[in-house]
C-alpha cells in the first residue's frame, strides 16, 4: 500500500499546485451573496435557502472536479508521457490507478471540508447560535462525498479505454442516468411490454443509483437522515466503487501506451 | 558463466489498424538477442525501426504479441525486476508542478529507501547531472536538455544493475552529450549494464562494447562495432613513395599522389602482386591497411538495402 499512498500524495500535491482549490474562492463569494440576499427576504426560510444553495454548490463544484479532473488523472499522464518513467519503477498499474483515485478523493475531502466550514460560518452569521439539527448538514456532505468518489471511479474507468472528451460525456451521461435509476425501477408503464420492463429494471440495477445520495431537501428543513440510509449508501459506494475500479485496473493493466 | 543481463526471445509486436482493426502492422519481428552483464550495448536504427518499441516492451509500457524477455533472469512481467532497472524514456517529460528535487524524491519512494538516504542521493545526483543550481525550479520552466538530465538522474539514482536509455543524447548540446557519455562510462566502470538506443553513430562507436542494428523491425546484426564494419571490408589501401626512378607499373595508374606519397586502393587478391611490383620498382612502402567503412556507412548500407527491398515489394504488389 506504500506505493498507492505515494501516488495518492503526489496526486493531491498536483491538485493543490494546479490551483484546483481556487474554486473555494468562488464558493465563498457565492455564499456571501446568498447571506446578504437571505437577510433581505422573510424570516424563517434563511436556513433552508442557505443550506440548499450551499449543498447544491458543494455538490456541483464537486461533480465538476470529479469528472474533469478524474478523467484527466490517467489520460493526462498518458498524453504527456509522464507515466513512462513511473511505470518503469516497481509499481503495479493497479497501484498507480488506486493511488490516483485516492489522491483525488483526498482533494475532494479537503475541498468539500473547507466548503462545509464556510457553509456553517454563513449559517452561524444569519442564525446564531447553531442548533443540534444543523449537524445533519455533515451527514448530507458525507453522502455528497460518497457520490463524488463514485463519479471519480467512473471517470477513471472511462478514461482507461476512450478519449478524454468521450470519457467526460460518458461519465456525465451515466451520472444523469443514475439520478433516474430509482424511477426506472419503479416505472409503471402501460405502453411497454413485460420483457421491456424487465430489461429496464435490470438496467436500473446496473446503473449507479445517485438519487439515493440526495438528502438535501430533508437537511434543508432540519429533518434527520436515517442511519440505515447512511450505512446502505456507504456499503453501496464501497462495493460499486470497488467493482468499477477493478474493471478500470483490468483494462489499464493490458493497455498499450503510445 | 553469468546469466545475460537482458535476454529477448522471438519478441514480436503487431499493431492492428484499418477497418475493424483487421489489418496488422508489424513493428517488431521476432527479435532475439542478448545483452551481457557489464557491457554497454548500443541499439541502432533509423526512426520507426523498432528501437523504442523494443525498449517499451522491456519496460512493460506496451505488451508483446508473442515472445518473451527476461532482465536479470526475471520475466518482464515481474514488477519486482524494476528494483534493479533504470529507464530513461525518449524525450522525457515529467510533472510540471514538481521541482527536480521533488521529482527525484518522489520516484525514489518506490525503491523503499529511507528518507535520509533519499535526500542524500538526490542532492548528489543533482550535482552529478549539473542541476544543483536549478533544483528548486519547477520542471515546467526547464529546457529540453535540462529535462533530459533529470530523466537520466531518475534512471540511475537507485543504483540499478541494468540501465536502459532511449535516445539519451537527444536534445543535448555537445557539452551535455559529453556529460552523458561520461556517465555511461562511469556506469560501465561500476560494472553496470547499459543498453541505449541512438542515432548518433559516433557515440555508439566510442561507447559500445557491442551494437545491434535494427531496420524495419528486424535485427540486421549484432556484434562489436569493429565486427560490424569488418563484415563490409572494402579492400586494401597501400601508401608508398617512389625514389625518383618512377618505373611504370599497373599500380601507379590506380594511385593518387599527395605530396611525395602515392595512395592506391585495391581488392585483396591484387595486394601481393602489387607489393611485388613495388618491391621491384624500389618503392618505399609506408603503410598497408584494410579499408573498412565507418559504422555510419555500414548502417546506411543496411537502411538502403531495406528500403530497396520495401520498394521491390511495393512494385510487385506483394
Amino acid at each position: 500500500m506504500t506505493n498507492v499512498w505515494t501516488v495518492a500524495a503526489n496526486t493531491f500535491r498536483e491538485a493543490v499546485r494546479d490551483r484546483v482549490l481556487y474554486n473555494l474562492v468562488f464558493f465563498a463569494l457565492l455564499m456571501m451573496g446568498v447571506a446578504i440576499l437571505v437577510g433581505q427576504i422573510s424570516i424563517g426560510i434563511e436556513q433552508s435557502v442557505i443550506v440548499s444553495v450551499g449543498l447544491t454548490a458543494i455538490s456541483v463544484i464537486g461533480i465538476f472536479i470529479a469528472v474533469f479532473i478524474g478523467v484527466g488523472l490517467v489520460s493526462k499522464e498518458m498524453d504527456k508521457r509522464t507515466l513512462y518513467a513511473l511505470l518503469a519503477k516497481p509499481v503495479e498499474r493497479w497501484q498507480f490507478l488506486l493511488g490516483k483515485f485516492g489522491g483525488l478523493v483526498m482533494t475532494l475531502i479537503v475541498n468539500t471540508g473547507a466548503m462545509t466550514v464556510g457553509l456553517y460560518f454563513v449559517l452561524w452569521t444569519v442564525k446564531h447560535p447553531l442548533e443540534r439539527s444543523d449537524c445533519y448538514l455533515i451527514v448530507a456532505v458525507y453522502l455528497i462525498l460518497l457520490k463524488l468518489a463514485l463519479i471519480v471511479a467512473l471517470a477513471m474507468l472511462f478514461s482507461c479505454f476512450t478519449t478524454p472528451f468521450l470519457a467526460i460525456l460518458y461519465t456525465l451521461g451515466l451520472y444523469v442516468a443514475g439520478l433516474f435509476a430509482q424511477d426506472l425501477r419503479t416505472m409503471q408503464a402501460v405502453t411497454l411490454s413485460a420483457s421491456t420492463m424487465k430489461m429496464l429494471k435490470g438496467i436500473s440495477y446496473l446503473l449507479p443509483n445517485f438519487e439515493n445520495f440526495n438528502v438535501m431537501g430533508a437537511v434543508a428543513h432540519g429533518r434527520g437522515v436515517p442511519g440505515t440510509l447512511v450505512a446502505q449508501n456507504t456499503a453501496y459506494t464501497f462495493l460499486y466503487g470497488a467493482l468499477v475500479l477493478a474493471a478500470a485496473a483490468m483494462i489499464f493493466s493490458r493497455r498499450n501506451l503510445k | 558463466m553469468s546469466q545475460p543481463a537482458i535476454e529477448i526471445e522471438r519478441l514480436r509486436k503487431e499493431y492492428p489498424y484499418g477497418f475493424l482493426n483487421l489489418k496488422k502492422k508489424t513493428s517488431l519481428e521476432d527479435l532475439t538477442m542478448q545483452v551481457e552483464q557489464g557491457e554497454v550495448f548500443g541499439f541502432l536504427g533509423p526512426n520507426g525501426a523498432g528501437k523504442s518499441t523494443t525498449i517499451k516492451l522491456l519496460m512493460r509500457l506496451i505488451f508483446p504479441t508473442s515472445g518473451t524477455a527476461r532482465i536479470l533472469g526475471k520475466s518482464i512481467d515481474d514488477v519486482s525486476m524494476h528494483q534493479d532497472i533504470g529507464y530513461l524514456p525518449e524525450q522525457p517529460y515529467f510533472y510540471d508542478y514538481l521541482t527536480a528535487a521533488e521529482l527525484l524524491e518522489y520516484f525514489m519512494r518506490f525503491h523503499k529507501l529511507t528518507a535520509a538516504d533519499r535526500h542524500e542521493r538526490v542532492q548528489k545526483m543533482l550535482k552529478k547531472v549539473g542541476l544543483e543550481t536549478a533544483k528548486k525550479i519547477q520542471l515546467r520552466k526547464y529546457s529540453k536538455g535540462m529535462l533530459q538530465r533529470v530523466g537520466l538522474a531518475q534512471a540511475i539514482l537507485h543504483d540499478p544493475q541494468v540501465v536502459v536509455l532511449d535516445e539519451p543524447m537527444s536534445g543535448l548540446d555537445p557539452l551535455g552529450r559529453r556529460e552523458v557519455r561520461d556517465i555511461i562510462l562511469d556506469l560501465k566502470k561500476e560494472g553496470r549494464t547499459v543498453m541505449f538506443s541512438t542515432h548518433i553513430l559516433s557515440d555508439a562507436e566510442t561507447l559500445c562494447d557491442r551494437v545491434g542494428v535494427i531496420v524495419g523491425g528486424k535485427l540486421r546484426g549484432v556484434g562489436t562495432p569493429g565486427e560490424m564494419v569488418g563484415i563490409q571490408a572494402q579492400g586494401m589501401e597501400v601508401v608508398f613513395e617512389l625514389n625518383g626512378t618512377g618505373k611504370i607499373f599497373p599500380l601507379l595508374a590506380k594511385a593518387t599522389k599527395t605530396g611525395e606519397r602515392y595512395r592506391a586502393q585495391l581488392a585483396e587478391p591484387e595486394l601481393y602482386p602489387a607489393l611485388d611490383d613495388l618491391k621491384g620498382a624500389g618503392a618505399r612502402i609506408v603503410s598497408v591497411t584494410q579499408i573498412k567503412p565507418t559504422l555510419e556507412e555500414f548502417f546506411m548500407h543496411l537502411v538502403d538495402a531495406d528500403r530497396a527491398q520495401a520498394n521491390a515489394i511495393d512494385v510487385s504488389g506483394k
